[in-house]
């Protein structure tokens, strides 16, 4: 049975169609990646799959787990294992980085009808995933997100995802903006986690990522649908000769 | 004599002729108010003659001052001569068990993590012999009293110790100081008295709670606290458990005096009934809390977190008056529903090289109303003074408001005043990102608030810090859709 299946998903967002039926089957332990150009829904696609409130389906069907996604409150999705990294990840002032995974670490356990970990145990699990992707432990005593730079920012998010541990992780142009070094720490955090159990979603505009992160199969969104699928090698292709061919590609389906 | 009088002689009796076998029959004065009710509530409670004198000359200044109007605020007018102006320290309605308790109360109870014993006392049922909270307070009256620690009701401190009331009472706020407090000082009812003798340190926290006596202390509290030099006190007002009172108007009054190198840290946390959804039945509170730093070196520190009342009005002040002296200030103000806050500081600086810090945060929801006002002044004498304000304002929906009135009075040019301000939304953005953690709409909502509160919560003694943060989310409940 396949982890999530997404059939014929339409999204509205402000009042503009922008995802026109997309459908999409994920299996446990796959890497996907979905690129377009600007405009395309790549976004869209990831937010709406996380549940974010201004975004709305208005058909389709998601089922993740054989579950109905599109049923559950955003933060029931997150429970459940669905993760999203964030294209900008949000500042909370004045709410400690380590305390804010701890409510979700134990949320999440709560939900799984396993006891929560004490401030010990918790501390331990956060230092070793700190340690593994290389973040500060200065960082965990910050607020969540506030004043950190950029880089900082998406290498937390990949952070949060490690200490949550993720069914379904959607990352949402988490290289958007990242230099060469940063880039690389964010991608060995994924390749770190990739497991037979779990499944990636990479949204992205650039192939870049994708010399970092492998996918097992390449998406092409285009104007609200999937345009076309492949391999890795379709990334490649769409590097060399960027996007604008795809236009007649997407008029023909 | 006139007849009215003869009532209240009458009335003032009626506890003599009748014992006290009834704990349900109530002792209350006509209402409205005159020269006589003020003459019979001194002496109900036995008052000596100046301190009589003193209520009258209160009672004579109020005649002639109007109710202040400045305030953004709004409430239809208060009759005073509507109101009853003393009560014989009345007994709750005694309950059986917690069963009899407005579930809706217990409810929010158990969402304060109150224990389940305290709740009994704070309802009214009575309470077994596990937990006798008049016991625990005489401990901890002999442990401060072997330090020559006063800490007793105001009446008591009056019968006991006239010299020291009589010498600071009203030296903070002179009953001339406005409207509210000369009412207070005509017909204050009880409240609490704290003598903090020459270079000792208070062991505990002092809260009303372990104090005897301490509930039911009436509408027009006074309380007065004294530290000499090098003394210390933290004291705690209030309890985190909601409030009911039949009066709706509470004019209370708090002195603080703070000699050489003393320390006074005053703590509030205020959740008095804030009215229904559209704000009736609330309470209105209406206080003056002023504090000076007379010597040097003296430190008073306010920390207030306001969750009820419906209406708010409420400036705890420092007079910095000792050289090196410092004041603070630190508060979250929130308002739901149909409430209205206008709070603040003033930080008055006479010293050479005082010292002082705002940090107020305001929260608004629902279609409350939150003001900010603060005064800074800064004296002629007052060289190198150094004040910093920071006031925060967070709006939870769109249809509430917040307000920032900052005033500033500078007469020496050494001086260095900084005042920083913000307002921002709480965004759909910051409850999602939470959400997609896996935290509940509700958790999130109270993380990014305490998140926002931070800085004065961590002003607040440990426990009481717990409590005021699960205060807030039970107040700021179903605030956001």
């Amino acid at each position: 049975m396949s982890l999530l299946d997404v059939t014929n998903l339409q999204v509205r967002a402000e009042d503009k169609q922008i995802l026109r039926g997309v459908s999409l089957s994920v299996n446990p332990g796959e890497v996907h990646a979905i690129m377009g150009p600007n405009g395309s829904g790549k976004s869209t696609f990831a937010r709406a799959l996380a549940g974010h409130p201004g975004y709305e389906v208005t058909d389709g069907a998601v089922t993740y787990r054989g579950k109905d996604l599109l049923d559950m409150s955003p933060d029931e999705r997150a429970r459940e294992g669905v993760f999203m990294a964030f294209q900008y990840p949000v500042e909370i002032p004045g709410v400690n980085n380590a305390y804010f995974l701890k409510a979700a670490v134990n949320a999440k356990r709560r939900h799984q009808g396993l006891e929560e970990l004490d401030a010990m145990d918790f501390m331990a699990l956060i230092r070793e995933k700190a340690k593994l992707l290389q973040v500060d432990e200065g960082m965990l005593q910050r607020s969540v997100n506030e004043g950190f730079s950029g880089g900082e920012k998406k290498r937390n998010e990949i952070f949060h995802m490690a200490v949550l541990e993720p069914t379904l992780a959607v990352l949402d142009e988490t290289d958007s903006g990242l230099d060469i070094d940063a880039l690389k720490i964010v991608a060995h955090g994924v390749n770190a986690m990739r497991a037979p159990d779990r499944a990636f979603i990479v949204v992205t505009h650039y192939q870049r990522l994708l010399n970092y992160i492998v996918p097992d199969f390449v998406h092409v969104l285009s104007e609200g649908k999937l345009v076309r699928s492949g391999g890795r090698e379709l990334a490649l292709e769409l590097e060399e000769k960027g996007y604008g061919w795809l236009e007649t590609a997407g008029a023909r389906s | 004599m006139s007849t009215s009088t003869e009532l209240i002689e009458q009335l003032a009796t009626k506890e003599y002729k009748y014992g006290f076998t009834t704990d349900v029959e109530q002792e209350i004065a006509p209402k409205g108010l005159n020269e006589d009710i003020v003459r019979l509530i001194s002496s109900k409670k036995d008052e000596p003659e100046w301190l009589l004198e003193w209520r009258l000359k209160a009672y004579r200044a109020w005649l002639k001052m109007t109710e202040p109007t400045w305030q953004n605020v709004t409430y239809p007018p208060i009759d005073y001569q509507g109101i009853s102006y003393y009560a014989a320290p009345k007994r709750k309605q005694r309950l059986n068990s917690l069963d009899e308790v407005d579930p809706e109360i217990r409810r929010t109870f158990e969402k304060l993590g109150i224990p389940l014993e305290e709740q009994k006392l704070l309802s009214g049922v009575a309470v077994d012999a596990v937990f006798d909270s008049v016991s625990v307070a005489t401990t901890f009256r002999d442990k401060l009293a072997a330090l020559g620690i006063i800490f007793c009701s105001f009446s008591e401190a009056v019968r006991e110790h006239p010299d020291l009331v009589r010498q600071y009472l009203g030296t903070v706020v002179p009953y001339t100081d406005n409207f509210f407090a000369a009412l207070n000082s005509a017909v204050f009812s009880d409240g609490s008295f704290v003598f903090v003798p020459k270079g000792v340190r208070c062991p505990m926290e002092l809260s009303t709670y372990f104090r005897i006596n301490a509930k039911e202390t009436g509408q027009f509290e006074r309380t007065l606290i004294v530290c000499e030099a090098g003394a210390q006190v933290s004291y705690l007002e209030g309890c985190t458990a909601p409030q009911r009172d039949e009066n709706q108007l509470h004019a209370a009054v708090v002195e603080l005096v703070a000699l050489d190198d003393a320390t006074i840290k005053y703590s509030t946390v205020q959740n008095w009934y804030p009215g229904d959804k559209d704000g009736k039945g609330g309470i209105y509170n209406f206080v003056t809390k002023r504090g000076i730093c007379k010597g040097r070196k003296s430190k008073i520190t306010w920390t207030q977190v306001e969750t009820g009342s419906s209406i708010t009005w409420k400036y705890p002040s420092c007079i910095l008056q000792g050289d090196d002296s410092v004041g603070e200030f630190y508060s979250v103000a929130v308002t739901n529903n149909r409430q209205q806050a206008d709070t603040g500081t003033k930080m008055i600086h006479l010293g050479k090289n005082t010292r002082s810090t705002i940090v107020s945060k305001g929260i608004s929801a629902g279609r409350g109303q939150n003001t900010y006002r603060g005064a800074v002044k800064i004296g002629r004498q007052a060289t190198n003074a150094r004040n910093y304000s920071q006031c925060d304002s967070l709006l939870i929906g769109d249809r509430c408001g917040a307000h920032t009135f900052p005033y500033l009075e500078v007469k020496n040019t050494s001086a260095s005043v900084e005042h920083e301000a913000s307002t921002s939304k709480i965004g759909e953005d910051q409850i999602f990102y939470c959400e997609q953690r896996g935290i509940s709409k509700e958790d999130a909502i109270n993380m990014i608030v305490s998140g926002f509160c931070k800085e004065v919560f961590r002003e607040l003694p440990m426990e009481f810090a717990v409590e005021a943060q699960k205060l807030l989310g039970v107040s700021l409940e179903g605030s956001v859709g």
